[in-house]
């Protein structure tokens, strides 16, 4: 289902339980939602996709990477 | 007065469980009408109990560090005879038939249970204002929030109503209410602290934790909690070489002027005591808040969809319409939150590979003013909900210990807190790492002495 179809049935839902305050509430969940499924470690099923997830390397790149600044805390 | 001066005292028979118990109540009765912190005061039983406290240390028998210490607890944990309301009337009628485990641990400890306190309802907020019980009110600004959801479990101790307090933490609150109260709040690994008996929020991410006055008190509580009433607090680690690790990408980008120099002042001090400081990257955090919220709402959702559907009514508005939008999570959705929250938990045990814990803000912001929807950062205007959980959220997602404590005032004399992260499953070494830099900074209004 995509985010689209799916924002415009939980609005519809929402407003016939007598719901309709649930639209902007909806609205951001869906913009959060977009964030989720666009990040690279969801999986597809065409091997395509990047994968941090599968990835060790990729997920935490390499720990020592991970140090943006290591002479910064030096005194 | 902390728990180590008490037992102190108690022990050098300056002092009774009686007394200080009397105190705790005096205060309570004085000030609770002006702050909506408790929803019931358990005075006859909590004198009784301390009166056996006083009784069994006259005899020789004592149950170590919290024997006869006054406690509150959050509304959310189960005490035998006691309703557990956790702020809703969906509770309503509800009376606990035996007590929490973490609950009957400090009473296997001594501890005397004072009061229940006030929450946001069913922990599902970080302001404390949606109470069927009215809205707690922050001690050091009655016009503000005390943070939530364990807002009367922090406005308590803050207050001098009870020396410490139990609370729990879904996505910060224990520590967003710990910070924005002044007090000390520590989230232990997750699964260390039993959560049966406790009024859930997401089975996946709830933790039980103190809220006290000292590190040190932290440590006394935290190991009674887990059924370890003598131990006695681990030795500081020595701040000399201490490693510490800043993750400032997305941590810092919002912050307050007043919180940040605070933190900066913090670190400063740190670094002058002899600790090694680094800057370092969570690289999925622009992640975090997309995978928390599509864990959390769907888990809240499902332990309240009978009761949304047959009394809908009893929700207070904000509260019944968060956990009506967690109804809408896709199933697809919710698995692409586990594999994220599984990355998360990689990162950050990487970054604490070569650290001994990480060291951020607990809070971007002061305690906002009660009512505030919007607080403006620079440009701006964010919401307070997306603001309390941002600095918090990550380690509820990944289970791992984090503790916030003070670390100076704002201009309008409104607490700032850093916030500290150690290994999974080795609390204790995160309490040595943060007694040892509580040594630096706590009891000092840094502000002012700049």
């Amino acid at each position: 289902m995509t985010i689209e179809s799916w924002l415009q049935a939980a609005i519809a839902d929402a407003d016939r339980r007598g719901l309709p305050e649930l639209k902007p509430l909806l609205e951001t969940l869906a913009r959060t939602t977009t964030v989720l499924r666009a990040a690279d470690f969801n999986e597809d099923a065409s091997g395509s996709a990047l994968s941090a997830i599968r990835s060790p390397q990729s997920a935490v790149r390499n720990p020592q990477s991970a140090v943006r600044n290591p002479r910064a805390g030096q005194h | 007065m902390t728990i180590e001066q008490f037992g102190r005292r108690l022990r050098a028979r300056e002092l009774t469980a009686v007394r200080v118990t009397e105190e705790c109540l005096r205060r309570i009765e004085a000030d609770n009408p002006r702050l909506n912190a408790f929803i019931c005061v358990m005075a006859d039983e909590a004198l009784q109990q301390a009166r056996e406290m006083d009784q069994e240390l006259a005899a020789g028998h004592d149950r170590g560090p919290l024997h006869g210490v006054p406690i509150s607890i959050k509304d959310l944990l189960d005490i035998r005879g006691i309703p557990t309301t956790a702020a809703s009337r969906v509770r309503e009628g509800h009376v606990a038939e035996r007590d929490a485990p973490a609950i009957a641990h400090l009473r296997q400890a001594g501890a005397v249970f004072i009061g229940k306190t006030n929450l946001h309802e069913f922990a599902f907020g970080t302001t404390s204002e949606d109470s069927a019980f009215g809205p707690v009110r922050n001690p050091h600004d009655p016009t503000r929030s005390p943070g939530g959801s364990s807002g009367g479990s922090a406005a308590s101790v803050a207050a001098g109503m009870a020396l410490a307090t139990i609370g729990t933490d879904t996505g910060g609150s224990i520590r967003i209410p710990a910070a924005a109260c002044g007090v000390v709040g520590l989230k232990p690994s997750l699964g260390e602290v039993s959560v049966e008996g406790v009024v859930p929020l997401s089975g996946t991410l709830d933790h039980v934790g103190p809220l006290t006055q000292s590190v040190t008190d932290a440590c006394l509580v935290y190991h009674a909690l887990i059924g370890d009433a003598a131990a006695t607090p681990p030795a500081p680690m020595p701040i000399h070489g201490l490693r510490l690790a800043v993750p400032r990408t997305y941590f810092c980008d919002l912050l307050d002027d007043e919180v940040r120099a605070r933190f900066e002042e913090t670190l400063e001090r740190l670094r002058t005591a002899g600790a090694h400081i680094d800057d370092i990257e969570i690289h999925h955090a622009t992640d975090i808040a997309p995978v928390y919220l599509h864990i959390q709402l769907a888990d809240a959702s499902a332990y309240h969809a009978t009761s949304l559907a047959t009394m809908p009514e009893k929700y207070t508005v904000p509260v019944r319409l968060r956990l009506e939008l967690g109804r809408y999570v896709l199933a697809e959705d919710y698995v692409r939150a586990l594999a994220g929250r599984e990355l998360l938990k990689r990162e950050v045990d990487a970054a604490l590979s070569q650290h001994d814990a990480l060291i951020l803000p607990t809070l971007p912001i002061p305690a906002p003013t009660i009512g505030a929807i919007t607080i403006q950062i620079g440009a701006a205007a964010e919401p307070v909900r997306n603001l309390m959980l941002r600095l918090t959220q990550l380690f509820n997602v990944t289970g791992h210990p984090a503790i916030s404590m003070p670390c100076g005032q704002t201009e309008a004399g409104l607490p700032c807190a850093v916030q500290l992260v150690g290994r999974r499953m080795q609390t204790d070494a995160l309490l040595r790492v943060a007694l040892a830099c509580e040594a630096q900074i706590a009891g000092r209004n840094l502000k002012s002495e700049v």
